[in-house]
């Protein structure tokens, strides 16, 4: 497998999720996805920003684009320090949330892309892995 | 700190977002809308976010709470010139924007809010009760 070099970009302000998501959009386009696919990974790439940011409490997005054999596509590696997730199902359930949003931020990702995993732990922190490839 | 004009248009007030939104923004907008609402005594709230490449969950919020905010001071709120990415996007995003309704661009958007004009003041182009 073929990686080109990741490109770490801290999360600790509402500047910072703006210049994720453009990023994350010039790896897309660089993938060849088309402009559908471009939005929906940038759109789940702000979801999870944002939650590392308003949950976690900040932390980092590492950007790597991959290609598998000739499949080309884009993961991210959302990271926090931050209080954890401690039920992980419940979260990824539309609608729940432990602040004031509606809830979808975790689930919608998941649904916006190829691979989805949580590590978190409670007190530890966070770690969330998202990855889209270029529909064929 | 920035702001978002809010522009008056015969009976509806229109918003361009062209600027990436955060928090406080998203904030000072609502507020400022409400102000703008009671003020004109606009039937119609039209919200254009063509130039936005991205709708996620927090510019949802915002949308659903500016359509809720304006229903309750009796003012339509459409949303207009929602790129087609973006639309398909919302679906499996999950965001169902309720009581916002859509239109192709602003024009289409103003035809929404006249017709819900006409009826609210009737034959007469007077405001009933
Ligand atoms: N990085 C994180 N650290 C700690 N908790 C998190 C993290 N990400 C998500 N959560 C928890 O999972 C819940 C669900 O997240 P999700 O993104 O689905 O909804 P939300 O952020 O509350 O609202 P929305 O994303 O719709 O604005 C959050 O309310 C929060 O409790
Ligand atoms: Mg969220």
């Amino acid at each position: 497998m073929a990686e080109s070099a990741a490109d770490v970009l801290p999360i600790r302000s509402g500047d910072d999720i703006v210049r994720v998501r453009q990023q994350v959009r010039i790896r897309a386009v660089a993938a060849g996805f088309s402009l559908v696919d471009q939005t929906k990974l940038v759109t789940a790439a702000s979801e999870l920003a944002r939650n590392t940011l308003d949950h976690g409490g900040g932390g980092r997005v590492r950007i790597e684009s991959v290609d598998l054999g000739g499949r080309r596509g884009v993961r991210l590696t959302f990271e926090d320090e931050g209080p954890g997730i401690p039920d992980i199902a419940r979260a990824l359930q539309d609608g729940f949330t432990t602040g004031t949003g509606l809830g979808l931020g975790l689930g919608g990702a998941k649904r916006l892309t190829n691979e989805f995993s949580i590590d978190s732990a409670p007190g530890k922190g966070t770690r969330i892995v998202i990855a889209r490839w270029k529909s064929v | 700190m920035d702001r978002i004009p809010i522009l008056k248009m015969g009976d509806a007030l229109l918003i361009t977002i062209q600027v990436d939104m955060h928090d406080r923004l998203a904030i000072a907008l609502e507020d400022d809308l409400t102000q703008k609402i009671v003020q004109t005594r606009a039937k119609g709230v039209l919200i254009d976010i063509s130039s936005l490449e991205i709708v996620d969950s927090f510019i949802g919020r915002m949308l659903d709470n500016i359509a809720a905010v304006s229903r309750i001071l009796d003012a339509e709120t459409v949303v207009v010139g929602m790129r087609p990415a973006v639309a398909i996007t919302l679906v499996e995003l999950g965001l169902s924007l309720t009581g916002v309704k859509t239109a192709l661009n602003v024009e289409r958007g103003m035809t929404l809010i006249g017709k819900r004009v006409a009826t609210i003041r009737g034959p007469s182009g007077r405001e009933r009760g």
